[in-house]
């Protein structure tokens, strides 16, 4: 049975665009048919960081006022078979984003694939609103810190209140996914650890993505963390959280470097 | 320089400070934000500014207003400056609001 997904935060900058391509990826790279849906009218960035910024024709604002069909405006991944993109638009209006029209294509996208991921805007309001609206499970990405905590606790909120599911009477599946991770601050207790996190936002824990460069050495290239560098930290933590989606039982754990030989060796020779 | 080096020892870690705060501010904001609810603070300082202006002209500029949420009990402070009496300034108004966290 199709799911769609919210990747959601209210704070900008935690790692919303980078969970999307990575968890979509690390789906898809497991068997699963996975569309990306870029929500973030007018920044798009999904596109980039998927390496697709130079193959957008068609966006969601063309989808859904009927300028071209969902076939035409879908970026299919050349990495990863099952994997999709459909970007947001860049020069449009969020205003654009009727509800009606967001259903049409959702409820189309659902019939195609089994995770419509919705990647949605930094903020409260409609473009956020509309790439929530739909969804039947929610990761909400939070830094440790305090003023990323305060926003998912208002997102957590309206995920309560103003979606589909909640306005049936229903909750929708609610994980927490904490990222930018530096185990050794939390350590020393200059980072809020994940037990204060989880014990604040009192929802599940889907996994806890370490800080690291390799992130950004991804998105430099255009690709997502779990394709461009699938043995390093991040991404091995983003593959668990992606099978626990998925429905397997796995212990939380911090991935850390994998010290192979070669770099053993390596780090003598320069100390 | 022993203040110095007590200073550095004893530095409380930050984390804990962070969560404490956090605890606090989102007791209040859960209750406050969302369900179209009024907040308590804000129905509180319209009343007792009416029951006021019943008995005497008050220039809205000289009304101060201070808040201090706090884990169990948060005060609302009102300070009116009433004019023609001797002593200008004269606390008008205080009230605590229990938490509801």
């Amino acid at each position: 049975m199709s799911k769609v997904l919210v990747v959601t935060s209210g704070k900008g900058g935690v790692g919303k665009t980078t969970t999307t391509a990575a968890l979509g990826a690390a789906l898809a790279k497991a068997g699963q048919k996975v569309v990306l849906v870029d929500f973030d009218v007018g920044l798009r960035n999904l596109d980039l960081v998927m390496g697709a910024e130079r193959r957008v024709v068609f966006d969601l604002i063309n989808v859904i006022q009927g300028d071209a069909n969902l076939a035409q405006a879908l970026i299919k991944d050349k990495r990863v078979e099952n994997l999709s993109l459909l970007p947001a638009s860049q020069t449009r209006d969020k205003d654009a984003l009727t509800s009606e029209g967001v259903e049409k294509v959702i409820n189309e996208l659902r019939s195609k694939f089994d995770w419509v991921i919705c990647d949605s805007p930094a903020g409260i309001e409609r473009g956020a609103q509309m790439a929530m609206y739909h969804a039947d499970v929610a990761v909400i990405v939070t830094n440790p810190e305090v003023s990323s905590v305060r926003d998912s606790d208002r997102i957590i909120g309206m995920l309560d209140s103003t979606t589909a599911h909640a306005k049936k009477g229903d909750k929708i599946d609610k994980h927490l996914l904490i990222t930018r991770y530096d185990p050794q601050r939390a350590a020393r207790g200059d980072m809020l650890g994940t037990d204060d996190v989880l014990d604040i936002l009192s929802i599940p824990l889907l996994g806890i993505i370490p800080e690291s460069g390799d992130v950004l050495r991804a998105s430099n290239v255009g690709a997502p963390v779990t394709i461009a560098e699938p043995d390093s930290p991040p991404a091995r933590a983003y593959t668990d959280a992606a099978r626990r989606l998925n429905g397997e039982k796995l212990e939380v754990t911090i991935p850390t470097e994998r010290k192979g030989l070669l770099d053993w060796l390596f780090k003598r020779r320069v100390a | 320089m022993s203040s110095f080096l007590s200073s550095f020892f004893k530095k409380r870690s930050s984390a804990p400070v962070a969560r404490d705060r956090l605890q606090i501010l989102l007791a209040h904001e859960r209750i406050s934000v969302g369900d179209g609810k009024d907040d308590l603070l804000g129905q509180l300082h319209r009343e007792i500014m009416e029951v006021i202006q019943r008995h005497v002209a008050v220039d809205k500029d000289k009304v101060q207003i201070k808040l201090d949420r706090g884990a169990h009990c948060s005060t609302l402070e009102i300070d009116v400056e009433v004019p023609g009496l001797t002593d200008a300034k004269s606390k008008a108004a205080k009230a605590p609001e229990a938490s509801k966290a």
